[in-house]
């Protein structure tokens, strides 16, 4: 066996530091007395914790990690903004939209078709596109009413019908909310999948921006030309899928609350999907009215998915040739390049 | 009336969660769902300090202006209570707590929570005082019997107060003096726009 010698001189000098390092790490030690220190003196202070951090988190003994975190005054903020900035968003955005489509009706009316039907019909959307815009449209107007519900419910409907009636509703609307979502999240990934091609930027674009689409010509004679989507289609196309995406990636948020993020996530979610929610039903609204009310021959594109070929060249020209260039393959065909 | 408050002595507070205890076992609270908790910050290092929190009874309750069918109501004695046949479980209560008071008994489903719980500062809920109903869906109702809040008059070395703010903000004021420190008022600027000045 072995023993550790200290005849070496070397071990002793180790054995030296050693005590020496010892007898200074117990000395304060010893000189502490026990009265006359603050025993706070490095206590933690919640005002500067919250200037510090922001907010205030520490150990908790129970599974619920959220309840980590012993204060978040972000709370007032997201309070603030939801009680007194968002139902003024929501309120302009919305009410706003109805009112300058009403005057765009009174002033600029219907855009007309100038030329009779032909007669001819052409198939614009098949019933796959038809079956997927009604899914996203039917659930996008269930969500809206139901979203609204969250903000101007009980600053409308409430006083109304009651608390009990109205928080009756509000439950089903709130499952109606949660359920349908997924209807629309599906509508629009549909609708990304069977119309993005055909709304990418092309070369009628900016001519047709520039012109207005002739939607400002109250003689109905602007016509600019326009493949199968116009550039007004194609910016309600980018903004569903961008609304779209956005609506549903905070959806998905609060639906699995907590789940990928904290309080302050969530609030951020929450924000972010009710600013977007009213500026997308005030697209929306838009888009209605210019395919039902506002354009004549708009409507039946959608809903028996065939248009009149008169209707179709007033208003998408180059599809038009396009669609019959594909009919008659033998004119194209028969010239190859040489 | 008085103004309800609570107040925690984190100088005070031995992290025992004698507190939870009580609270859970007077109401009857289910399992996960925690009216009050024990955060410990600062664990392990110089200067830690254990602070227990619930729902802090705020003045203008960030909790009831988000609530999107106004369930909330406050009483008397500024006790923030809600109804739970209002709830709709939106879960907005909890993104506007401050303090992480509102729990919900479940959370799968797409987020369909159940009816919100809360502390209730032991003071039930709309329905009539101290009957079965109103223990089912809110606990009891010490408050009603005259009573304060029983994790602040469990509380082994009395560092929760419960009661009137005056009375415990005295309280508080008066032990400062004495043992010379104190870490403050916690939640009080943030739930009642005013502090302890000692």
């Amino acid at each position: 066996m072995r023993v550790f010698k200290l005849s070496r001189p070397g071990s002793r000098v180790v054995a030296a530091i050693i005590l020496i390092v010892g007898l200074l790490a117990i000395a304060p030690v010893g000189a502490q007395a026990p009265s006359g220190i603050n025993p706070t003196a490095q206590a933690v202070n919640e005002q500067q914790l919250l200037d510090e951090l922001s907010k205030i988190q520490g150990r908790i003994t129970i599974p619920d990690k959220k309840a980590a975190t012993l204060q978040q005054p972000q709370g007032r903020d997201f309070r603030g903004f939801h009680e007194g900035v968002l139902p003024w968003i929501g309120a302009i955005a919305v009410l706003g939209m109805l009112v300058v489509l009403a005057l765009f009706y009174f002033i600029r009316g219907r855009v007309r078709m100038l030329i009779p039907e032909s007669g001819v019909k052409l198939l614009r959307f098949n019933v796959i596109e038809r079956l997927a815009h009604w899914t996203t449209a039917t659930a996008f107007i269930v969500l809206a009413i139901t979203g609204l519900n969250f903000v101007f419910g009980k600053r409308i409907l409430m006083p109304l019908i009651g608390a009990d009636a109205f928080s009756s509703w509000s439950q089903w609307a709130k499952y109606a909310h949660d359920f349908l979502s997924w209807a629309f999240m599906l509508g629009v990934l549909a609708i990304l999948v069977m119309w993005v091609w055909g709304n990418l930027p092309d070369r009628y674009d900016a001519h047709w921006l520039k012109v207005g689409g002739g939607l400002f010509d109250k003689s109905n004679r602007t016509h600019p030309p326009a493949a199968r989507f116009n550039a007004g289609q194609k910016l309600i196309f980018w903004s569903v899928i961008l609304g779209g995406a956005t609506l549903s990636v905070s959806g998905i948020f609060m639906l699995f609350p907590f789940a990928y993020t904290d309080v302050n996530g969530m609030q951020l979610a929450q924000t972010i999907h009710a600013v977007v929610g009213v500026l997308m039903i005030a697209v929306i609204l838009g888009h209605i009215y210019i395919g039902t009310l506002g354009m004549e021959g708009a409507y039946e594109a959608m809903g028996s998915g065939t248009v009149d070929l008169n209707w179709a060249k007033q208003h998408h020209s180059v599809w038009v040739e396009r669609q019959e260039a594909k009919a008659t393959p033998s004119r194209t065909a028969a010239t190859p390049a040489e | 009336m008085a103004r309800m408050k609570f107040l925690c002595d984190a100088d005070r507070c031995i992290e025992c969660n004698a507190c939870v205890t009580a609270c859970k076992n007077e109401h009857d609270v289910p399992w996960g769902i925690n009216r009050r908790r024990v955060v410990t910050i600062n664990d392990g290092k110089p200067g830690e300090r254990s602070v227990s929190m619930a729902c802090m009874h705020c003045t203008d309750a960030p909790c009831a202006a988000v609530c999107p069918v106004d369930c909330f109501y406050t009483t008397a004695d500024a006790v923030v209570l809600h109804s739970k046949d209002l709830c709709i479980g939106c879960g907005y209560c909890f993104y506007a707590c401050p303090f992480g008071a509102p729990q919900y008994p479940r959370v799968g489903n797409f987020g369909s929570r159940g009816k919100m719980d809360k502390c209730t500062f032991c003071a039930g809920g709309p329905e009539q005082d101290s009957t079965e109903v109103e223990y089912a869906k809110y606990g009891a109702n010490r408050l009603a019997e005259g009573k304060l809040p029983l994790c602040a008059e469990m509380c082994s070395t009395k560092s929760l107060l419960a009661g009137d703010g005056e009375i415990i903000a005295a309280i508080y004021k008066e032990r400062v003096i004495q043992r010379g420190y104190g870490s403050g008022a916690w939640g009080w600027q943030t739930a009642y726009r005013e502090t302890i000045t000692v």
